[in-house]
């Protein structure tokens, strides 16, 4: 469900490009010369900017009708809109691997996809890993072999090595350390983490 | 970031028609790059074209070479099996890039599009010809370690930054490109500039063009590889990488393509240097004097002096590792 948040009707039942219009555009330009007011007033385009834009995505199995900026990143869409908290925000950049999630079933950094981007798409967070109360077979892993220290990293750890398995990039222990080299972690759990990737790997189950 | 418009685009022409007409505009693809360099406010477009609706992702082979969609992902070029086994120097390059997230997203012509990561390119509160012509370069004087060392001016001395890029000029490859005037073909190696008097300026494309493809002709290269130098063993840019092409028979160099990455403002040819080991003798003799060869002309900045001697490493090291595949 959209939150208040999202509905482009304000409170007083004005739209918001009205709103916009009259409030920011107008504001910003009060020093400029009426001609300019004018033809700002007739400017889609600066209402424009400010505009949201419908989508539809399905995340961890459920469809989801939304309302978004297109400068919302699928991250911040996750996090903030539909309040899945599990995607972590890292360093916001592509660098730490935190924001880790699946689209259509590739891993991909959702801190550097725009949400307007997935539009039909279907997204798989740490949240959509287990079946009710049963864990991910990595999920298990992890914790059977201690494959985190503080935790930040360790939803991205465990999406990126899901698919690690499901590429058939697993096959020894160089080759994971070369497929996981988009997630950092700093507590250093790597050896713990090539550990629980081995094991699932190995377990041949079907992920 | 700044907010912005943005549009959903279907065919060329549309992606086109919407690039002329609006000044401000950027196509994106995979984002991985644009959406970083718009967070840090290096660019702020009006409006972006989303791009990935449009019939550009296949990978089509025959007789004559292999031509890539623009919008192929990295990550499906490096595991197709065409490109594994008959270009496999291109495969190995793309696997040196990025991480696997980052390949999943990133496509062939955003890879080509993809900025200089040169930290005063990047950081808006200091000085840079590229970001803002007439501002200076931080870099000439200051931390300069990650750059270039051949074709350098005094107005920009960043790198481009892809592997990819480099295994295409080595290979001869071709850029197809639609624009407003109709279709037209260049040189890989044509399609990056140096920085000279307009470091703002990446690459030749010209108003409202949108890169289409990428081709490259079938080659006999027997024995490739490609070698990349880093900070760290996996996902970092390159301090220096080769790409090295060999059609070896008995022990005879019959032809031979070199390229470099992390040295130049664009993927850095060496033709000289190919034009020496064809018909020489594949040897650690011949290498070594191909690598010294390779190095003349290079100009340092202080902090990138240790490039000239990692680089004739590089090179050397390169051309044995590709000798030496069965």
């Amino acid at each position: 469900m959209p939150n208040q948040d999202n509905n482009p009707q304000g409170p007083a039942g004005k739209s918001r490009r009205d709103f916009l219009k009259k409030s920011t555009a107008l504001a910003a330009l009060t020093i400029a010369s009426p001609v300019l007011v004018k033809a700002a007033e007739n400017d889609e385009k600066i209402a424009a900017l400010f505009e949201q834009m419908p989508l539809r995505l399905e995340v961890n199995g459920v469809a989801h009708t939304l309302s978004v900026e297109p400068r919302v990143t699928l991250l911040d869409l996750l996090r903030e809109q539909l309040h899945l908290m599990g995607t972590k925000k890292g360093c916001d950049h592509g660098q730490c691997g935190a924001c880790t999630v699946h689209v259509d079933g590739k891993r991909i950094n959702s801190c550097l996809s725009l949400a307007v981007m997935n539009e039909g798409k279907k997204i798989t967070t740490i949240e959509g890993l287990a079946i009710g109360d049963k864990l991910h077979p990595m999920q298990e892993a992890f914790i059977k072999h201690d494959g985190f220290q503080c935790g930040y990293c360790t939803p991205g750890q465990i999406m990126s090595a899901v698919c690690c398995v499901k590429e058939g990039h697993a096959n020894n222990a160089d080759e994971i350390r070369e497929y996981m080299s988009g997630n950092i972690c700093r507590c250093g759990a790597y050896p713990n983490i090539v550990d629980a990737i081995i094991e699932v790997k190995k377990g041949g189950q079907s992920l | 970031m700044i907010n912005f418009d943005y549009i959903r685009t279907f065919t060329t022409k549309a992606a086109v028609d919407a690039k002329v007409k609006s000044a401000s505009s950027q196509f994106i693809a995979g984002g991985t790059n644009l959406v970083d360099l718009m967070k840090k406010g290096v660019t702020s477009p009006d409006k972006l074209i989303d791009i990935n609706g449009l019939p550009l992702k296949q990978i089509t082979a025959d007789a004559k070479g292999i031509l890539i969609g623009a919008l192929a992902l990295n990550s499906e070029v490096a595991e197709n099996a065409i490109i594994k086994t008959k270009y496999p120097l291109l495969a190995a390059a793309l696997n040196a890039g990025a991480s696997p997230q980052l390949r999943n997203m990133a496509t062939v012509g955003g890879n080509m599009m993809q900025r200089t990561r040169c930290s005063y390119f990047y950081d808006i509160t200091m000085p840079c010809n590229k970001r803002e012509p007439g501002s200076g370069c931080g870099a000439l004087q200051g931390q300069n370690r990650m750059h270039a060392i051949f074709g350098t001016s005094e107005k920009c001395i960043a790198v481009h930054p892809s592997d990819m890029c480099v295994a295409l000029a080595a290979l001869d490859a071709s850029v197809h490109i639609s624009g407003p005037k109709g279709d037209r073909k260049i040189l890989f190696t044509d399609f990056h500039r140096l920085s000279g008097d307009t470091p703002e300026l990446d690459n030749n494309l010209q108003k409202g063009e949108l890169i289409t493809g990428i081709h490259i002709p079938a080659n006999a290269f027997n024995k490739t590889h490609y070698l990349k130098i880093r900070d760290r063993a996996s996902y970092a840019f390159a301090l220096v990488s080769v790409a090295a092409a060999l059609e070896i028979s008995g022990n005879t160099i019959n032809n031979a393509k070199l390229a470099m990455g992390g040295v130049a403002h664009k993927p850095w040819r060496l033709t000289a240097v190919e034009k020496f080991l064809t018909g020489k003798p594949a040897n650690k003799e011949t290498f070594t004097a191909a690598a010294n060869m390779a190095m003349e002309g290079a100009n340092t900045f202080g902090q990138n002096n240790f490039k000239i001697k990692m680089g004739k490493a590089a090179v050397t090291e390169a051309l044995q590792q590709a000798a030496q595949k069965i």
